[in-house]
């Protein structure tokens, strides 16, 4: 009898979030799954269209005919030709590049955090502060920066040592540099911006489990004589596994969905300039953003492919993480 | 090779106070030996201990390992073995790994290190252990783990910091008996530190007693039990605890009351009374009277919980032979006092006076 009771009980507490999740995740994905394999899908259709024809019903054999469903949407993804060259290929690069690049680094900065005792509160601030400036501010910061005009912060200090300026971001309107070069220099801003932005969250989590991690097996490793190095790889690492391995997940995750720091930097349409029309820096989620208004069906099937991408890649993620985490 | 500490001293400084946890200890660790510092929590054992291992850098005073004076050189320049209190074995490493952990940062081939490895694994008497984690071992297992890793790379000084806190009690019997025998079989020079006085007598071929960072008596164990210096070292050392009277010395005898219950040879003056609880022999026309609260039976003997109105404490406990008759709870016993078992202590300045 009482387990029956607080198990009732216990519904009735999960009941707001199960609410929320079911109206603001489940029925959208389940939504978007529908409109996705539609061979054409109109914002105004509305949701009677999912499962009625456009035009009404009227006899069974042109109920299956008006429903039009199959992989049309699909289809005009793959068929899209920027789709694997800019917005796939760019997502990967952002996703192989920045993620261990991220981890790497927050890794040595909250190690050597860590280490130092004056100055650590303050340090600590200092990168922390990143995580709470707006995103969007902060990619108007770099865009001037890294602006392609000769008063650009970072060309200024190339003039001042000797060398020409750069066109960082593909903005300058002279056309000089070729299509190959602005790709490279503006992913590589990109990346810096994002990894710049993505390192505070990860110095916190690190930091926290680094000041987890019992003195002693410092101490020991001290006694026995281990480089600096062989402490960080043997000892530090390992220990930090859960941490990092969390970190990898999410992050491996987020950056699939990157797309503030291409509006931020560029614009948002991936465009170096408003009125280009090759997606230089396009990732996937801009494309399915772009295409939300004009072919939701298109949108939807690329959100599908992003989420199946996810989940392979954090499934692999999690089967080989498992192999690492030993503790 | 021996260890020798002079003067040394640290003091933790924090913003306005200061603490002087080691002070001016001075004392020459034999070679070959199995050393224990021992004394109450926050005595400075520790301390001293991370202070020979090069953990911590004392304040001043000079450490000197046989002729080498060690106090500049870093902890892993020092070839010192460390027994942490925790045993700080890495999780994520195998018993072997965990072993092979200091010859690998020796650069020590791997074959010859496996074979020290296991040879030192089996010393200690884990050698079928080595493929599993620290996690899947017994406290007494990881234990030796821990030894077995401060011992593989031959060091010439084993430092060990309360090794056997963590244990249950028949472990740590079985464990203080293991740690002497490795000890012996090996002649490496062993220093540990533990509040346990019984750990400390049972395997120590001479202990340091110190207290508030000073030591206070050092020698064979047996040696200081029945030669305390001071008042701390007669109540740290023996259990049950010893007894303390308020005492009296005058007409040539030391007085508990109105008994006299030896003589002596001090000039008159009040004292503090310490006697052993084996220190009571039961006799009718003895010297000391007490009444029997409570009577324990510990196999051959009997304890007796007894009060007496000049006892320091509300009771006090003698051990007595279970044979003897007549003793009953809430009757007098009389009883004589052995004169090696009973010590006359400085009322203020505590120390050792008869």
């Amino acid at each position: 009898m009482e387990t029956k009771k607080n198990q009732w009980i216990g519904w009735v507490y999960l009941a707001p979030a199960i609410i929320l999740m079911l109206v603001f995740m489940a029925f959208p994905l389940i939504i978007t799954t529908i409109v996705a394999f539609r061979n054409d899908y109109r914002i105004g259709f509305g949701l009677l269209q999912l499962v009625y024809p456009a035009d009404g019903f009227d006899g069974i054999q042109s109920y299956f005919a008006g429903l039009n469903y199959g992989f049309g949407a699909f289809r005009t993804v793959f068929k899209n030709e920027y789709f694997w060259s800019y917005y796939m290929v760019n997502t990967l690069i952002i996703v192989f590049v920045s993620v261990p690049l991220t981890i790497t680094l927050s890794l040595l900065i909250a190690v050597a955090l860590n280490s130092i005792k004056k100055l650590q509160k303050f340090f600590q601030t200092i990168f922390f502060m990143p995580y709470v400036t707006n995103s969007i501010a902060l990619g108007m910061v770099f865009a001037v920066m890294f602006g392609s005009n000769p008063n650009g912060l970072i060309n200024s200090l190339l003039i001042s040592m000797g060398n020409n300026a750069i066109d960082w971001l593909g903005a300058a309107t002279d056309g000089n540099s070729s299509a190959l070069m602005i790709r490279f220099t503006g992913m590589a801003v990109l990346i810096i911006y994002i990894v710049w932005q993505a390192l505070p969250f990860k110095i916190l989590i690190l930091l926290s489990g680094l000041q987890g991690i019992d003195k002693q097996y410092y101490q020991a490793a001290q006694i026995d004589g281990t480089s600096k190095f062989r402490t960080l790889m043997r000892i530090t690492v390992p220990l930090l596994s859960p941490q990092i391995i969390y970190l990898m997940i999410t992050s491996f995750i987020g950056s699939f969905k990157e797309y503030n720091s291409v509006v931020a930097l560029f614009n948002k349409d991936g465009y170096p300039v408003t009125g280009a029309n090759i997606p230089y820096f396009g990732t996937i989620v801009l494309y399915i953003y772009n295409n939300v208004v004009m072919m939701p069906h298109v949108a939807s099937a690329a959100a599908l492919i992003l989420f199946v991408i996810i989940l392979l890649f954090t499934g692999l993620n999690s089967w080989i993480s498992n192999k690492f985490v030993h503790y | 090779m021996d260890i020798r500490l002079e003067n040394l001293t640290k003091i933790f400084s924090e913003k306005d106070s200061e603490v002087r946890a080691v002070d001016n200890l001075d004392i020459t660790i034999p070679s070959g030996k199995l050393v224990g510092l021992l004394g109450p929590s926050g005595c400075g054992k520790s301390t001293t201990l991370y202070m020979i291992a090069g953990l911590l850098n004392p304040t001043s005073g000079k450490i000197h390992f046989g002729d080498q004076d060690v106090t500049e050189l870093a902890p892993e320049k020092r070839g010192i073995g460390l027994v942490f209190q925790n045993y700080a074995l890495y999780p994520h490493l195998t018993v072997r790994q965990n072993i092979l952990f200091p010859l690998q940062n020796m650069k020590v081939p791997k074959a010859e290190a496996l074979e020290r490895a296991q040879k030192v694994a089996d010393l200690v008497d884990i050698g079928n252990l080595m493929n599993r984690k620290p996690k899947q071992l017994s406290g007494g297992q990881q234990q030796r783990v821990a030894i077995a890793r401060a011992l593989v790379k031959s060091p010439d000084v084993l430092l060990l910091d309360e090794p056997l806190s963590n244990l249950d009690a028949r472990l740590r019997l079985q464990t203080r008996e293991e740690i002497k025998r490795i000890q012996r079989e090996t002649g490496i020079t062993t220093v540990f530190v533990t509040h346990d006085q019984e750990e400390a007598m049972s395997i120590s071929d001479e202990i340091v007693v110190m207290k508030f960072g000073v030591e206070q008596q050092k020698g064979a164990p047996q040696e200081v039990y029945n030669n305390p210096v001071n008042k701390f070292v007669a109540k740290f050392l023996g259990t049950p605890p010893i007894n303390f009277f308020n005492g009296e010395v005058k007409n040539g005898g030391l007085y508990i009351g109105e008994e006299r219950i030896l003589d002596s040879k001090l000039p008159n003056q009040e004292v503090c009374v310490g006697i052993r609880p084996e220190g009571f022999e039961v006799a009718e026309n003895g010297s000391l009277t007490v009444k029997v609260e409570q009577i324990e039976y510990i196999g051959r003997d009997k304890s007796i919980v007894a009060t007496n109105p000049n006892s320091e404490n509300p009771t006090f406990r003698f051990i007595i032979d279970a044979d003897i008759k007549g003793v009953e709870v809430g009757k007098y016993l009389k009883g004589n006092i052995k004169p090696n078992k009973c010590f006359a202590f400085d009322k203020t300045t505590e120390s050792r006076l008869q």
